[in-house]
């Protein structure tokens, strides 16, 4: 496979669901390289979800623009896709049905979705369950066939709304670390939206702190590590408590008038 | 041990189970049919004993089972079979057609769905043969009206259980399926229809089920053919025996239509659990 990542320009985006409903998020202004990870962090509420929405084209923004190597999205495209929280497979299909089923809507040959789909259970290491069905796998298992079916496609930019909150630790530290190995031997672009700082300094190349209401991005923090991180690190510590503080400090602003000091437990910490 | 290893062990384990369950299916059936002969045999046992009642031995298993031998002989079972069948099937197949779709569009329409559900409802708890005379009327031979009847009475259980299993279907399916590229027929195909196939062979089940049920009373009206005119006929002609023969008759093939739609919906749903 060769596959390489996309410029990402959003250019002063907006977005509010409905003409009566408060603005989500204003001005949202990013830019990123080819084969960049972007991790975006923030509280519950702050319009990351529905960002990385419009980055998939699910959404329409209300104003502002989003600019893969120059071309506006406008829709979906298997150039960019989204792994949701949940894996949501499709259960009447057996794990090789649902990773070549992108592949099948695009009306490929059989034999060729067989060789794509025997690759990618091969990066996610789900080669002996192809032909299980998804209802026998665990919930780790059935987050990898969902990655597998992300990563079939070939994808420029991967998209990941929150994708391993509801796993297990063990699975969660394995899967943060295939995920971002696989961008980076791939060379796509991974977004992804997470309330977990240690999954942030263990993913990013650059975390994006959102806050306020409407969301605004409040910092554009690098996240300068080497590969493979280790939470252990020192070097992944410091960082972790430099993004704590930001993410405290964003919070602070976002709450002034309401409280005088953000307490620790209003950053949501990773326990992985 | 590795996957293929444990796949094999768990092969060779639900092959035994398999053959320890169809053992256990096959002495229920023949077990269970046996003493439903052996009180049918006492029971008529008993009535004929008495020699007023004599000619109640004719009711009994052993000359319906034989009267089933002299009708296939003669053709009767085939043609009866064929005719009863024939209208059961254009019957079924008409509320598969409007049936299913109805049903989507009660699934998939909130105002539609609010705006059907009284009407629905009312036209639901009719009896099928209380539109009978209105059938007669309004269509022009007695197969028509029969088959009308039949579309009557099976609609409603294809059209709600359809929509009862469209909104059960997760829609973050759609956004994950329109995120892969799916165009509007492939969300139809690929994604609806295998979604909801469970909850629409259960409707056609049911459905099957309360049309076999109507057909035979439909057919003791008007038409000269069928399994109802077939068991009127033998009983204007007092053969008795031949009576059963066609009850016995429509009791299996009711139970093998009915088993039949249990295994496709065991081979099509993707629910696990209990059919």
């Amino acid at each position: 496979m060769s596959i390489r990542g996309v410029r990402i320009e959003i250019e002063d985006l907006t977005h509010r669901y409905t003409a009566r409903s408060p603005l989500t998020f204003e001005r949202v202004n990013v830019e990123a390289d080819p084969g960049e990870s972007l991790v975006i962090i923030g509280r519950s509420g702050c319009g990351k979800s529905t960002l990385l929405h419009i980055l998939a084209g699910l959404l329409s923004p209300t104003s502002g623009s989003v600019k893969l190597d120059d071309k506006v999205v406008e829709g979906t495209s298997s150039r960019w896709v989204m792994m949701f929280q949940a894996p949501h497979l499709f259960p009447w299909m057996k794990v090789r049905q649902n990773v070549g089923i992108g592949l099948q809507f695009a009306n490929w040959p059989e034999k060729k979705i067989r060789e794509r789909v025997d690759y990618a259970l091969g990066l996610v290491h789900l080669e002996d369950y192809a032909d299980n069905n998804v209802q026998d796998l665990s919930g780790g298992q059935q987050q990898r066939v969902a990655l597998a079916r992300s990563l079939v496609m070939e994808p420029e930019m991967l998209l990941l709304d929150e994708p391993f909150s509801a796993l297990d630790a063990f699975t969660r530290a394995s899967l943060q670390r295939d995920v971002r190995s696989i961008a980076k031997e791939l060379g796509f672009n991974l977004v992804m939206v997470t309330h977990d700082i240690d999954e942030a300094v263990l993913m990013a190349d650059r975390a994006l702190v959102m806050a306020g209401s409407p969301g605004k991005i409040m910092h554009d923090i690098r996240v300068d590590l080497p590969d493979p991180r280790d939470r252990e690190d020192q070097a992944v510590q410091a960082m972790r408590a430099q993004l704590m503080k930001t993410f405290h400090d964003a919070a602070h602003i976002q709450s002034n008038g309401l409280s005088t000091e953000v307490t620790e437990t209003a950053a949501v910490v990773g326990n992985t | 041990m590795n996957q293929s290893a444990v796949n094999v062990e768990v092969n060779n384990y639900r092959v035994s189970d398999s053959l320890k369950y169809f053992g256990k299916g096959a002495t229920n059936f023949v077990g269970g049919l046996a003493i439903l002969f052996a009180l049918w045999w006492i029971g008529i046992y008993f009535m004929s004993a008495d020699p007023a009642r004599q000619h109640f031995a004719d009711f009994g298993p052993i000359p319906a089972i034989k009267a089933i031998g002299y009708a296939w002989e003669d053709g009767l079972v085939q043609s009866a079979v064929m005719s009863s069948g024939a209208r059961l099937g254009l019957g079924l197949l008409l509320a598969i057609s409007i049936g299913v779709p109805l049903g989507i569009l009660m699934g998939s329409s909130k105002k539609f769905r609010e705006l059907s559900n009284a009407p629905f409802q009312l036209l639901r708890m009719i009896s099928p043969l209380s539109w009978e005379p209105i059938a007669v009327i309004v269509f022009v031979t007695w197969d028509q009206a029969i088959v009308f009847l039949l579309v009557i009475a099976s609609l409603w259980p294809i059209a709600f259980a359809t929509a009862a299993g469209l909104s059960k279907v997760d829609p973050a399916w759609f956004k994950v399926a329109r995120n892969l590229g799916a165009k509007p027929r492939h969300i139809l195909t690929q994604i609806i229809i295998p979604a909801i196939a469970f909850d629409v062979l259960t409707g056609i089940r049911l459905a099957l089920g309360v049309a076999w049920i109507v057909l035979v009373p439909a057919e003791f009206l008007g038409v000269d053919s069928g399994l109802g005119y077939t068991i009127q006929d033998a009983r204007e002609t007092l053969q008795y025996d031949y009576l059963m023969a066609m009850v016995l008759i429509i009791g299996a093939i009711g139970y093998l239509l009915d088993s039949t739609c249990v295994f496709l919906i065991k081979r099509y749903s993707w629910t696990r659990g209990e059919v």
